[in-house]
């Protein structure tokens, strides 16, 4: 699957591995949470009131659209938490494929 | 930041409290601590103020109680409450000085919920703090001067860029020529923008009519209207689109400021005197949240309202700064109230707000919803029509669909915007875990 986003300038910065949804993927140190979804994927959580998936839209914290799931129950705020190495990200039940 | 910088310089130290993880707040946002330091290529223009506000707040570390990744999520009294990194804590305070800025104004059109679609803020946010652009091909839209930079952002950073549409008409901008004169290096800026974009083939399209995100799980197209009435359409798969700024003003409602309609911001807005005093005693604002002035008026305005704080504090202050700050600031003020005439409020894009339309993105509500709300029930007032309806009562606590659900309403009841009130500030103004509440 193409990840929404893509990189523009390079920042460097050692890689980081985590998992989406079981999957190994890795980021880079420096990376928020978000960048490091959206580089692999398209979404990062079902919408919970109706169809569709949503990928965040204010990156500044306070639309609230980019809560994600972690693998040790930790709900987070992607927009706002760095990368951290071994996150296992859950986006569970965004379209697969 | 400048005002912490100025109370520590006076031998005052102020506890700045971020939500952050780096100082520089949304504009010269740092990328996060373990990456590399941000380049020059991610600020553009702003690199240099960027560099200077970063080593300012650099210098001043040993003179300022800095408190990273901090939320204030109520102000109660004399009391902050806060969410820290090791959980939940409260500070007492004398004096409050609020700088919560502002965020992207935004307007639903048909597509506005799907993965991919940004607001220009955010759009900037991404490359300007992560180095990474939403797209491969991005469509850019909106009704303020944010557009043209974003624009010359994306291009310079080698990104595709198929489509930048600003919903206000280019006459508007014309007329204001004059006004724009009054801070000529800014103008100057907004202008090199334009004309480099137009260099990269990256016409601005002006007076968009109407626009249209098409895609089945993500974004895959942008069609618009033209000026000419002419449907117009281009495959993408990100779009960046808001229409102007919004102060941000939940703390100030909650620290008990009296707020006032702002017609030409069509906000209600925390009142402020021109030293950054609010209506309650020891409460003070500073940049955006009161109204908005960009960047350069917010590090002016943070150093003023030090001045106050120190003036109120009993302490001496330097009259001739003060002088010169106002001067300033008198300038920039009329700058700004050209620029906005030269950017005004897109009411047709309200107009065309269908009733299928989501206008709360938290929960999924429709102008329907709303509209029904209004009809059925009666309700002319913004909190009746959440207390209805649940628009503004999710996540966002209404950031985002605060301001157009008060113009469909009073387009509903045939009022005047004013008339409908705006939603009040309710503790937590952000998600916090339920343990968080109960200290």
């Amino acid at each position: 699957m193409a990840g929404l986003f893509q990189r523009a300038i390079d920042r460097g910065g050692a890689a980081v591995a985590l998992t989406i949804d079981g999957e190994p993927v890795h980021a880079q140190r420096g990376d928020l949470l978000i960048t490091a979804i959206l580089l692999h994927r398209d979404s990062l959580r079902r919408f919970e009131f109706g169809a569709g998936s949503r990928a965040g839209f204010c990156l500044m914290a306070a639309c609230q659209d980019c809560w994600v799931r972690l693998g040790d129950g930790r709900r987070v705020r992607a927009c706002s938490t760095p990368v951290e190495p071994g996150m296992a990200v859950i986006i569970e039940g965004a379209r697969a494929g | 930041m400048r005002c912490a910088e100025a109370l520590a310089r006076s031998g005052v130290t102020p506890i700045v409290v971020d939500e952050a993880e780096r100082p520089g707040g949304q504009v010269y946002r740092q990328p996060p601590a373990a990456s590399e330091p941000a380049s020059s290529a991610m600020y553009g223009f702003e690199a240099k103020k960027a560099e200077a506000i970063h080593r300012a707040i650099d210098a001043a570390r040993g003179r300022i109680d800095y408190r990273p990744r901090t939320l204030v999520w109520n102000v109660f009294g004399q009391r902050l409450d806060l969410l820290t990194p090791d959980g939940p804590r409260q500070q007492p305070f004398d004096r409050l000085v609020l700088a919560t800025g502002a965020m992207d104004r935004v307007l639903p059109f048909p597509g506005w919920t799907l993965p991919g679609v940004f607001t220009l803020g955010g759009a900037q946010i991404a490359l300007k703090a992560q180095g990474v652009a939403i797209g491969r091909r991005v469509a850019l839209v909106g009704a303020g001067p944010l557009l043209p930079l974003v624009a010359h952002q994306y291009a310079k950073s080698g990104i595709e860029v198929v489509a930048v549409l600003d919903a206000t008409v280019f006459g508007a901008k014309l007329a204001r020529f004059s006004g724009l004169c009054a801070s000529a290096a800014t103008l100057a800026k907004g202008l090199w923008y334009v004309a480099r974009n137009r260099l990269r083939g990256l016409d601005v399209r002006y007076g968009i009519g109407s626009l249209r995100v098409e895609g089945e799980h993500r974004v895959e197209a942008l069609a618009w209207r033209d000026a000419s009435g002419e449907e117009r359409r281009v495959a993408c798969d990100a779009v960046g689109a808001s229409f102007g700024l919004r102060a941000e003003a939940q703390l100030a409602d909650l620290a008990g400021c009296r707020f006032a309609f702002a017609a030409d911001a069509r906000q209600w807005l925390p009142e402020r005197t021109l030293q950054g005093r609010s209506s309650v005693a020891g409460v003070y604002l500073a940049g955006d949240c009161a109204r908005i002035g960009g960047a350069d008026v917010a590090e002016l305005q943070g150093r003023r309202t030090a001045l106050a704080v120190l003036e109120d504090l009993g302490r001496p202050v330097d009259r001739r700064e003060l002088a010169s700050l106002d001067r300033a600031l008198a300038r920039q003020a009329r700058f700004r109230g050209a620029l906005d005439a030269a950017y005004p409020f897109p009411a047709h894009l309200v107009d065309a707000i269908a009733d299928d339309e989501i206008v709360c993105r938290c929960e999924g509500i429709t102008a329907a919803a709303l509209r029904r709300a209004a009809r059925e029930h009666g309700a002319s007032e913004l909190n009746r029509v959440k207390a209805l309806t649940r628009i503004g009562m999710g996540r966002c606590q209404g950031r985002v669909c605060g301001e157009v659900a008060a113009e469909l309403l009073a387009r509903a009841c045939g009022s005047e915007l004013e008339r409908v009130g705006r939603l009040r500030g309710q503790p937590p103004v952000k998600p916090i875990p339920i343990v968080a509440g109960a200290p």
